[in-house]
């Protein structure tokens, strides 16, 4: 096993487009627009919180890992499947599961690599503070970012062709990425949109983080539509994935 | 003893039936070819001997019966249309592949055999096609099979690496390795294997050596060549050995079976004709294909 997601991580960086993307967009965007006034604000709305403090560390999160599970690895298992790796794979003593394996936990890392450096080089170069709840912090990307994987992982059963997986991955993260408050704070959303913002896979893990990074609880709603997201699609992937 | 017994298998896609009641054993050490034009239901039919698919109904074992990772210890499959990741180098995909058996081969001693040894750190996708699919036989090979099924595995490949590639198939016979080979070369399957299932429109036609199906079309011959001088048709058609005579300009075209050049040149010398530009052609694969189904195996 370790020799499979060895061989993988090489493969992934000979071809770092999508993991260089999912660590340097967000990283960009935070500390390059870190500085606006406009992110300098503490709505009351948002329960007086400098947006730039937590809201906008947590998108950016979110962002890094949503590339990786619903672009990236989609694109990758894809095309495993459409060239016959994993035909080929299946005709040998180790099952193709472990291909896939290999594959998440490199996004996966790629994913951790990114949170970590939002939150290190935020801290250092803007004074950022980080998760003030950290163990809740981490269980809730834990949960979170496997359920998004999840979602990765069912795409990739449905896509029919390598050429659409991404394209299928972006459909989806652009609107849920909208309706968890990456152009606007769920906070000043109506309130029909935030409640069914509730109930999509991705707004309660973006939420339940913010939470736990500004030192709150997570709301339970919140971690059970997450862990709800993450059995389904996780059933229904492994229920529907085709290995040729 | 029996390393593969398929008897009466079926499989249908949708409403069409692939594959139609075949059955064969092939026996151990021997190269069994299923040879068929594309589309005859070749590739199905080993796909189910590989396990990779379900049969409709009749019955596949191999190796006394052996199944999931027990029959895929045991078995090599070179499959048609998988590949590699592009960017994957040829040592590391044997490096992959050997750590899935508990005793691989020597992976260097393989990339020799194989032709491969200087290619070791270039990258899947840069390979040649002929380079491509020895590095595929290698991978069918590094656990140590018993069986090896190998689908295809010179279409296209230029006529250097497609023999090259035989010759690496004659090496696995003498290491004793049982091989099922699909093939639609009639070149292939006459030089390599030693028992052929000529199957068409997913059904067994005949199942022989390859010298056994050419007799089986009746060992016709055809014998060319141009007369030094005239003689009368009835010198050669009287020969019991002929079938048929055709001339066609100053050639004379004469089919027949048994010892047809001798008696052919026996009754010429007679007559005080003397045969030249004298050509026998043989009954091949492809007579005995088209003298069984009807149609041409390869174009």
């Amino acid at each position: 096993m370790n020799k499979m997601i060895f061989t993988e991580l090489k493969l992934f960086l000979r071809d770092p487009v999508g993991p260089i993307f999912a660590i340097l967009l967000p990283l960009v965007l935070l500390l390059g627009l870190g500085s606006t006034p406009g992110l300098q604000e503490a709505p009351a709305e948002m329960g007086g919180e400098r947006i730039i403090d937590t809201h906008f560390p947590t998108m950016m999160v979110i962002l890094a890992v949503v590339t990786m599970a619903l672009t990236t690895l989609p694109a990758t298992v894809v095309s495993y499947r459409e060239s016959g790796v994993l035909r080929r794979m299946s005709t040998t003593p180790v099952s193709p599961v472990r291909l896939l394996v290999a594959q998440v936990v490199n996004n996966l890392a790629v994913a951790i690599i990114a949170t970590a450096l939002l939150i290190g080089l935020g801290g250092l170069v803007l004074g950022l503070t980080p998760p003030r709840n950290l163990p809740a912090f981490a269980g809730v990307f834990v949960l979170g970012t496997a359920s998004m994987f999840g979602l990765g992982l069912l795409i990739s059963a449905l896509a029919p062709s390598a050429k659409s997986a991404p394209g299928i991955g972006s459909l989806l993260m652009f609107p849920l990425l909208f309706m968890s408050g990456m152009w606007v704070p769920r906070e000043f959303m109506p309130d029909l949109v935030r409640q069914i913002g509730d109930f999509l896979p991705m707004a309660p893990f973006a939420t339940a983080l913010r939470d736990t990074w500004v030192g709150h609880a997570p709301q339970p709603l919140h971690l059970v539509v997450v862990a709800v997201t993450l059995l389904v699609t996780g059933g229904l992937a492994t229920r529907l994935f085709r290995w040729e | 003893m029996k390393v593969i017994e398929v008897s009466n298998l079926r499989k249908q896609y949708r409403d069409q039936l692939v594959v139609d009641d075949i059955s064969f054993t092939v026996e151990e050490g021997e190269i069994f070819g299923v040879l068929g034009p594309n589309g005859a239901g070749k590739t199905t039919t080993v796909e189910c001997v590989a396990g990779l698919r379900v049969p409709d109904s009749g019955t596949v074992s191999v190796l006394g019966g052996l199944s999931g990772i027990e029959l895929r210890e045991q078995l090599g499959v070179q499959l048609q249309s998988s590949t590699l990741p592009e960017k994957l180098k040829v040592w590391e995909a044997l490096d992959l592949y050997a750590s899935f058996y508990r005793a691989p081969m020597n992976r260097d001693s393989l990339l020799e055999r194989v032709g491969l040894a200087d290619k070791r750190d270039t990258r899947y996708g840069k390979l040649s096609g002929g380079q491509q699919q020895r590095l595929s036989i290698a991978l069918a090979l590094i656990g140590y099979p018993r069986v090896a099924i190998l689908d295809e595995l010179t279409t296209g490949l230029d006529p250097q690496a497609r023999r090259d590639t035989w010759e690496l198939i004659e090496q696995m016979r003498e290491d004793g390795v049982t091989i099922l080979l699909v093939t639609h070369f009639m070149e292939e399957a006459e030089r390599l294997c030693d028992r052929l299932a000529l199957i068409d429109s997913g059904r067994l036609v005949a199942l022989d050596s390859p010298a056994g199906l050419i007799a089986k079309v009746g060992g016709q011959q055809t014998v060319r060549f141009r007369p030094s001088q005239p003689f009368d048709d009835s010198v050669l058609r009287a020969l019991p050995e002929v079938t048929g005579m055709r001339r066609s300009g100053g050639q004379i075209t004469v089919t027949g079976t048994g010892d047809l050049l001798l008696a052919i040149t026996t009754a010429l010398s007679a007559v005080h004709v003397v045969p030249a530009d004298l050509r026998v052609e043989q009954a091949d694969l492809d007579d005995a294909f088209l003298g069984l189904t009807g149609k041409k195996l390869s174009r």
